[in-house]
C-alpha cells in the first residue's frame, strides 16, 4: 500500500519536475530572472551565518584588494567587503519586496474604490496625477529628511511615489472590467458589490498586478540605493548597498572594489526581477504589454 | 484647436495645485515638530520658537497654506534657513548646470536610442534585434550611480580622457565644457536610452507591418526613405510621449549624477538641503522639478497635433 503511493508520489513530482523544465524552455526571461533571483535570496538569507560580522573593524587590514582571502577586499575600516555586500542584498531583496507587497495591496484597494465610486474617481485621480508630477526620488528624499533614517520609512517612503502607478493600472483594467458582460451579469442578477468585487473584479486585476509588482521591486531596490547613495535612506551604519557606495566614493581613486562589488550585485539583482517582470508579462497575457505604458 | 490649448492648459492648474498641497503637507503632517527638526539636535528652546516663528508655525495649517501658495505665486519661494538668502535666488542661481545636463542627456538619449530602436525593428528577430534588447534590458537595471562610477574607473582613471568630476559653464570654456559634461551625460543617458529603444522598436514594429509600408515598398520607394518617412513618422507618437515620461525618471538620475560627478546644480542644492534639513530650498526644489515635469508634458501633448495630422482636436 505505502510502496504504491510513494511511486505515485514520485512521479507526480516527476510530472511537476518536467512541466517546469518545459514552462522554463519556453519562457527562458523567466527561467533566468528566477533563477538568478532565487540565488540571491539563498545567498542573502544563508551565507551571513557563515562568515564574518559585516560590522566588524580591523583596522590593520584596511583597504586591502581582493584577493583569495578577502574575495572582495576590504574597506577603510578594514571591513570584510564581501560580508558587507551579502548583508546590504537582505536588505535590498526586503525593501524590494515590502515595497512592491505594500504597494500593490493599497493600490489594489484606492484603484477599485477609483473604478468603482464614480464621486471619489475624480477626487482621487487628481491626487494620483499630482503625486506622479513630483519626481520619486525628490519626494522620497525630502520624506526620508522628515522622518528620520530607518528601515520603515524607507519602505514608507519609496511606496508613496509607486503608488499611482499601481492605482492607474488597477483602476484601468476595473473600468474596462465594468463594461464586460459577464460583470454586467453578475450586477443585474442582485451579485452584492463586494462578491461582485471578489469573484469577478479581483482575479482579473491580478495577472497585470503581479508583473507590476516586480517592477515595483526593480525600482524600489534602486530608488533604495540611490537614496542611502544621497545620505537620505538607511542608517548610515546599516550596511546596504547604497550605503557602502556612498562610503567609498572618497577612496574610489585608490580602492575601486568597495564601489564596485555592491554596485555589480545590486545591477544584478534589479536586472534578475526585471527580465522576471518581462518573462513574466510576456507569458501571462500578451494584452497587458499595452497597459503597462 | 485653441480651444484644446486652453482646455489642455487648465487641466494643468489642479495637477500643480496637488504638488504644491503634497509639498506643502510634507512639512506638517510628518512626525515631531518641524520647528524642532530643523533647530537641530543642539537647539535651545528659543532658537525652536525663532524658527516657529520665521516659518510662520504658530498659525492655523489653511492660514499657513494659503499664505504659502500666494507667496509662490508671487515668485517668492521663501527664504533658505541657514544661509538666510531667498530660495529663488539659490535656485537661478544653480539653475544651468542642471538644465544643461538636461539638455544634452535628452539630445544624446534620442539620437542613440531612435536610431537603434528603428534598426533592431527593421531588423527584427536577428542579433541585430537582440543584442537591442538585451542593452535595453541591461541599461534600465543598472543604477545610474553604478553606470557612473565605472565610467570614471576607465576614461578618466584609466584612460585620463575626462575629467573625474566638476563642471565648467559653457560661457566660460565651450571645449572644457564639452569635456565636462560627457561622462554625465552618457551615464544618466544610459537609462533613457533603454527606455526610448525599447518603445521605438515596439512603435515601428507595428507601424513596419501596416498595408502602406508594403505599398510604400512594392511602388519602389528606397528603403531609407520607406523608414524615415513613412513608418518613423507614423510611429513618432508613443516615441514622443515616452520621452516625457522618461523626464521623471531623468529627473531622479540628475540628483544621482550631479552629486556623483560634483555639479553645482539644482540636485545638488537639494540634496545639501536635505542633509541639512533647510525645508524652505526643498519645497522650491520640488516645486520647480515637478512644474518642470508637467510644462513638458504639456507640450509633448500639444505636439501630437504636429506629428499626427488625424489627431485634432
Amino acid at each position: 500500500m505505502t510502496a504504491i503511493t510513494e511511486n505515485q508520489e514520485e512521479t507526480q513530482v516527476e510530472g511537476r519536475w518536467l512541466q517546469l523544465k518545459k514552462y522554463s524552455r519556453r519562457n527562458p526571461t523567466v527561467a533566468i530572472g528566477l533563477g538568478l533571483l532565487v540565488i540571491m535570496v539563498l545567498v542573502s538569507f544563508i551565507i551571513p551565518f557563515f562568515i564574518a560580522d559585516p560590522l566588524r573593524m580591523n583596522p590593520i587590514m584596511r583597504l586591502r584588494p581582493p584577493s583569495d582571502e578577502i574575495w572582495f577586499g576590504t574597506d577603510m575600516f578594514g571591513r570584510d567587503i564581501f560580508a558587507r555586500v551579502i548583508a546590504g542584498g537582505k536588505i535590498s531583496l526586503v525593501v524590494g519586496v515590502m515595497v512592491a507587497l505594500v504597494s500593490t495591496v493599497l493600490g489594489l484597494f484606492i484603484g477599485i474604490v477609483a473604478g468603482y465610486v464614480r464621486v471619489l474617481d475624480a477626487i482621487l485621480m487628481r491626487i494620483m496625477d499630482g503625486l506622479m508630477a513630483i519626481p520619486g526620488v525628490l519626494l522620497a528624499i525630502a520624506l526620508i529628511s522628515l522622518a528620520g533614517a530607518s528601515i520603515t520609512n524607507v519602505i514608507i517612503a519609496i511606496t508613496i511615489p509607486e503608488l499611482p502607478r499601481v492605482v492607474r493600472l488597477v483602476r484601468s483594467v476595473v473600468l474596462s472590467l465594468r463594461e464586460q458582460v459577464f460583470v454586467q451579469a453578475a450586477i443585474s442578477i442582485g451579485m452584492p458589490v463586494w462578491r461582485v468585487l471578489f469573484v469577478h473584479v479581483l482575479p482579473n486585476t491580478l495577472a497585470p498586478l503581479i508583473v507590476q509588482a516586480s517592477y515595483i521591486c526593480a525600482s524600489a531596490m534602486i530608488l533604495e540605493a540611490i537614496l542611502s547613495f544621497l545620505g537620505a535612506g538607511t542608517p548610515p551604519e546599516v550596511p546596504s548597498w547604497g550605503n557602502i557606495i556612498a562610503e567609498g566614493r572618497t577612496y574610489f581613486q585608490i580602492s575601486p572594489w568597495i564601489i564596485f562589488f555592491p554596485g555589480l550585485f545590486l545591477a544584478i539583482t534589479v536586472l534578475a526581477v526585471n527580465l522576471l517582470g518581462d518573462g513574466l508579462r510576456d507569458s501571462l497575457d500578451p494584452k497587458i504589454a499595452q497597459r503597462m505604458r | 484647436m485653441y480651444v484644446y490649448l486652453i482646455k489642455r492648459a487648465i487641466a494643468v492648474l489642479p495637477v500643480m495645485l496637488v504638488v504644491a498641497v503634497v509639498v506643502f503637507l510634507l512639512m506638517h503632517l510628518t512626525p515631531g515638530d518641524p520647528a524642532a527638526i530643523i533647530a537641530g539636535d543642539y537647539a535651545r528652546p528659543e532658537d525652536i520658537a525663532r524658527i516657529r516663528k520665521q516659518l510662520g508655525l504658530d498659525q492655523p495649517l489653511h492660514i499657513q497654506f494659503f499664505k504659502w501658495l500666494f507667496a509662490i505665486l508671487r515668485g517668492d519661494l521663501g527664504v533658505s534657513i541657514f544661509s538666510n538668502l531667498p530660495v529663488s535666488h539659490l535656485i537661478a542661481q544653480r539653475i544651468e548646470p542642471t538644465i544643461m545636463l538636461s539638455l544634452s542627456t535628452i539630445l544624446f538619449s534620442v539620437l542613440v536610442a531612435v536610431p537603434m530602436g528603428v534598426w533592431a525593428a527593421w531588423r527584427v528577430g536577428t542579433s541585430v534585434d537582440r543584442l537591442v534588447m538585451i542593452f535595453a534590458v541591461i541599461g534600465f537595471s543598472a543604477p545610474v550611480f553604478v553606470i557612473a562610477y565605472a565610467l570614471v574607473y576607465v576614461f578618466s582613471l584609466q584612460l585620463g580622457w575626462f575629467p573625474v568630476q566638476g563642471y565648467t559653464p559653457i560661457g566660460e570654456d565651450v571645449f572644457g565644457f564639452l569635456r565636462s559634461i560627457a561622462l554625465p551625460t552618457f551615464a544618466l543617458g544610459m537609462v533613457y536610452i533603454a527606455l526610448i529603444a525599447r518603445i521605438s522598436r515596439a512603435s515601428m514594429l507595428e507601424v513596419l507591418s501596416e498595408d502602406y509600408i508594403r505599398t510604400a515598398r512594392a511602388k519602389g520607394t528606397s528603403e531609407g526613405s520607406v523608414l524615415m518617412r513613412h513608418a518613423l513618422k507614423n510611429a513618432s507618437v508613443p516615441i514622443v510621449t515616452i520621452i516625457g515620461i522618461g523626464i521623471a525618471l531623468l529627473i531622479g538620475g540628475v540628483v544621482v549624477t550631479e552629486s556623483v560627478f560634483n555639479i553645482p546644480g539644482l540636485g545638488r542644492l537639494i540634496v545639501d538641503a536635505v542633509l541639512s534639513r533647510d525645508y524652505p530650498i526643498i519645497q522650491g526644489v520640488i516645486l520647480v522639478f515637478s512644474a518642470a515635469f508637467v510644462a513638458v508634458n504639456l507640450l509633448i501633448d500639444l505636439s501630437y497635433t504636429f506629428l499626427d495630422p488625424q489627431i485634432r482636436y
